[in-house]
Order: C-alpha cells, then structure tokens, then sequence
C-alpha cells in the first residue's frame, strides 16, 4: 500500500472511467445511455489530467492562508501545478456544449421516428 | 457473439496501454517550466490570489474567449435545430402537475442560487470559483425556475440582451488592454490594487462578472430552447 499515493489513485479512477466510457459507447443501443457514457469517458479524461498535475503533500494553486503554512513559506514549493487545473475548466465547458448538442440531436431523432434505439436509425446503411 | 469479441478486443488493448502508461508513470516532485513561472509570478504579475483564474483569465485569455465563442456557437446551433413553428410556439406543455414542495421551494431557493452564483463569479480571482461555474449555478435556479412550472416563460429579450451586452464588454475591456497596457486581453487596465481584496487583479473580477453572466445567460437560453421544444408534439 506504501507506493499507492493519491496521484495514482486519481490516475486509476481515470483509467476505469475512460474504459468504462468506451465499453458503454460500443456496446449500448439506447442513444440517452450512449450519450451517459460519453459523459463518463469524459469525466474520465478530465480526471486523468488534473491527476497529471498532482504533487504530493501540496495544496491548491491558491495564494492564501495555507500556503503560508505550507514548505519555507514559498508559494513554488506548496501549490500542484495551476496549469492542468486550468486546461480541465476549458475541457468542461466545451464537453458542456457538446452535451447539450448530443441532448438536442437526439431529441430531434426522437421525434422523427419515435424511438432512440439506435438499431432503428438504419436508412444510411446499406 | 464477433460483436462482443471485437468490443473485448479494443477494451482489452486499452487496458494494456493504460496499464504500460500506469507502471511507466513517475509522480513528479516539483514543479516545471510554465507552471514554475506561474507560481512564482503570478501573484506579481497578475495579483489574483487563485492562480487558475490568473492562467485562465490572465496567461490565456484567448482560450477563455474561444470558450465564450464555443458556448455561443452552442447555444445559437441549438437554436437553429429545436425551431419551432408558429403553431407549436403557441401551445401550452401538458404535464401533470408539479410537487407543492417544488414550487415552495423555488421561490425561495431560486433569488438565494442567484446571489450564490453571482458571488462567486466576482469572487473568481479570490476563492476558487469564476465565471463558467458562477454561470452554472445561475443556469441551475432557471432549471429549478423550470421544473417548478414547465410552462414558465423565460424572458427571451432580457436573456439576449445580457448576453450580447456582456460579450461585447468582455471584447471591449479587452481591446483597452491595447490603449492602456500590455496588448489584447491584458488585464492590468486600472493597476492591480491590493492583493487579496475583491476589486484587485486589474480587470479580473470585471470580465469574469462579464463571462458569467454570458455563460449564465447562455446555458439559460439552451434550458429555454429545450423546455420549448417540448410543445412540439
């Protein structure tokens, strides 16, 4: 248990969630779950990349109180990397505007053929 | 049954290159290069006391308005897509009544979310927060707004007039970025004032104000389209 520290942890939970995002992606018919699992394969990426940035027995990239606590008073040597942190809140919002996009198309596809089982959808097959 | 074999096969070569990336990873003890000057100068050159929002805002502001363009490029496609026609407009949503506790609640949750949200969005270079999540929680009073009463009209005016005011004040301080300090998107307009107090870090708490209000706005007017698109039967 000694070499399994928190960034690690945070690196496995990423790991399952992408999978788990895939699996969901391949393997699902009804369009609301696949779009539930892009959701999760999302979450996933984006943990795995604040865990990226993870420092052990760090505070957060906010010059406060507990910084001043923190190692020789130094804001270089207590914060984890700001960087990730800040690519993580573009990520979010422009998996938000994907969501709501995936939501919209598939409520139009609802309303053309009554159903979001995505076997029915099947007129560009051939 | 090749199906389930083919979907085994892409989840198993994943594990193996998740698991190659896991044991190969070594946890970094020190801070390098960009995020190294951040840290160290950030306080300085930017004054805000939540270094996320100094790289956000700040160090790359550009990717804050590609974000901004991105939510609008959202919300006006999603209003292109869920049109209704003049007939549907005027229908009502049949629905089949909402909880007492629901609508009680609401009235007095929803003004409480909306202080909440608009504290921590001017609060963004202080506590950890900013404009898109400040923007979130508003959007979520209107969904509460929403369930409360799904025939509830949203003012459709108000909503585009706050958004196109409040992203064009996010263009225009920018551009004064250019006449009084270092270029586009410089936020040291009015001088960084004192560190840690609410109107510091230049003009952060301005265009973050400005940023959650649009976002708000926004995600409210893709709720709006959504609850809308339910009269079309």
């Amino acid at each position: 248990m000694e070499n399994l520290d928190l960034g690690k942890v945070s690196l496995i939970i990423g790991f399952a969630l992408i999978i788990i995002g895939f699996w969901g992606l391949l393997s699902q018919k009804n369009i609301i779950k696949i779009i539930v699992s892009f959701t999760i394969l999302e979450t996933g990426v984006n943990i795995l990349i604040v865990s990226l940035g993870y420092l052990k027995g760090r505070t957060a990239p906010i010059i406060d109180a507990s910084v001043e606590q923190g190692a020789d008073h130094n804001v270089l040597n207590s914060i984890v990397d700001p960087v990730p942190q800040a690519l993580v809140l573009t990520a979010i919002v422009i998996g938000f505007g994907v969501t709501a996009l995936l939501l919209a198309y598939a409520m139009k596809l609802f309303r053309a053929k009554r159903t979001l089982e995505i076997n029915q959808f099947n007129d560009l097959k051939w | 049954m090749i199906k389930n074999f083919l979907i085994a096969l892409v989840l198993a070569s994943f594990v193996f290159m998740f698991y190659n990336l896991y044991i190969t990873y070594e946890p970094k003890t020190e801070l390098s290069g960009i995020a190294a000057h951040y840290a160290e100068n950030g306080g300085k050159e930017v004054g805000a006391a939540n270094l996320v929002t100094a790289v956000v805002v700040a160090y790359r502001g550009f990717d804050t308005l590609g974000e901004v363009t991105i939510l609008f490029l959202t919300a006006s496609i999603i209003g292109f897509f869920l049109k209704l026609s003049k007939k549907d407009e005027e229908r009502v949503i049949v629905h089949h009544g909402t909880s007492e506790l629901l609508v009680t609640a609401s009235q007095i949750l929803i003004p409480i979310i909306f202080l909440f949200g608009a504290y921590v969005f001017m609060n963004g270079h202080l506590t950890p927060g900013g404009g898109f999540q400040g923007g979130a929680i508003i959007a979520s009073g209107v969904v509460l707004m929403i369930m409360a009463n799904p025939n509830h009209e949203i003012n459709h005016h108000a909503i585009l007039w706050i958004e196109s005011v409040s992203g064009i004040s996010f263009i225009i301080v920018g551009l004064l970025g250019i006449a009084l300090a270092g270029g586009f998107l410089d936020m040291r307009i009015f001088g960084l004032g004192e560190f840690g107090d609410l109107f510091s870090a230049g003009a952060i708490p301005i265009i973050y104000s400005f940023i959650g209000l649009k976002v708000g706005a926004e995600i409210s007017n893709i709720l709006n389209k959504y609850q809308k698109s339910q009269k079309e039967s």
